[in-house]
């Protein structure tokens, strides 16, 4: 594991109606130990991940939206997220709980196609 | 799962001996935990736990430990964001050994 | 008739289909189809032409848990757990859309 591998995680499901979020999350985690070039990129529903202001106590489930915050001290910082899919569901960066770049499908399209691993979630 | 009694109070564990409640954790079980450990507790462990139970609540994870090395460097000072200051204070490992003693979760990817 | 709805209508067709077919009655939207009641969502407006022929619910902690409680879509009704049941049983028929 020597050479430096760039790994891609493409989160596109909403969070807690299915398990893929929170999943993804724990694998990009563990990635993080292994000094590799970690991107995660967030589109389609996938966005709503990163929403501000979750509230879980209602349905009983974890809330692990604060765990975003913790990628910075993981030297996980390539946040990104597409425009597209933002401004679909009536979102803006201000609506976010981390800092993000946003990027246009097309330059998604460009990032994803540098990328050694892509992981799909 | 499994439970630990202290001073007439009862806590349920996992079977590797971590609380299944955080919301239960006090300073007793925590010095019972660190006895079946085999450590002292002095201000300096207690530094460490009250740490991760600080990251905890922030972030909602226990942190892997080139993380929670370099965040204690940050908060607490250079000379003890070493992992030799933190595997004297808890020799194997401080995930595995304060992150049971603080009544979290074991640290994920930690095995 | 109760129509009940559980994907996101970003993601997944199930809403839009219940739609086009449900003429009358309630949908109830729940887990990640609470999204689709939330304004500025691109499928505000096909919720809204289909609020005239039926009652539009969501649940209210669904909502919440996605940060999502201050945004609902006015003329959506929300509902909590119990009044969850109370449309299962106002209602001859529950259809869930999966």
């Amino acid at each position: 594991m020597s050479e430096i591998k760039k790994f891609m995680f493409v989160n596109r499901k909403a969070p807690y109606g299915t398990i893929y979020a929170l999943e993804s999350l724990e694998v990009v985690l563990i990635t993080a130990a292994f000094d590799q070039d970690v991107s995660l990129v967030f589109l389609d529903d996938g966005v709503f991940q990163l929403k501000k202001g979750q509230q879980t106590k209602g349905i009983e489930i974890k809330n692990f939206s604060p765990t975003y915050r913790a990628l910075e001290g993981y030297d996980v910082e390539k946040l990104y997220v597409m425009k597209e899919s933002m401004e679909a569901r009536g979102l803006t960066e201000d609506d976010l709980l981390v800092p993000v770049t946003v990027l246009t499908g097309a330059e998604m399209g460009a990032l994803m196609d540098e990328q050694d691993v892509v992981l799909s979630f | 799962m499994a439970t630990i009694e202290v001073g007439g109070k009862s806590y349920e564990t996992d079977e590797e001996g971590y609380l299944v409640n955080l919301g239960e954790w006090d300073m007793d079980v925590a010095n019972y935990i660190a006895k079946t450990e085999s450590i002292d507790m002095t201000e300096q462990h207690w530094e460490v736990i009250n740490f991760l139970r600080e990251y905890f609540e922030e972030y909602q994870i226990a942190p892997a430990v080139r993380v929670l090395t370099k965040a204690i460097g940050k908060k607490l000072g250079p000379e003890k964001g070493t992992s030799e200051y933190l595997y004297a204070l808890y020799p194997y490992g401080p995930g595995k050994q304060a992150c049971k003693i603080a009544g979290l979760p074991k640290p994920t990817g930690c095995v | 008739m109760l129509h009940i709805v559980n994907k996101s209508p970003l993601e997944n067709s199930s809403l839009e289909s219940c739609l086009n077919v449900a003429t009358s009655g309630d949908v109830l939207l729940i887990e990640d189809a609470v999204y689709a009641a939330t304004t500025g969502n691109g499928f505000e407006p096909k919720l809204l032409a289909a609020m005239g022929k039926v009652k539009v619910y969501v649940l209210q902690p669904d909502l919440d848990a996605r940060g999502m409680g201050d945004r609902l879509v006015a003329g959506v009704t929300s509902v909590d757990y119990s009044g969850f049941v109370d449309l299962t049983t106002t209602n001859n028929t529950c259809q869930s859309w999966l």
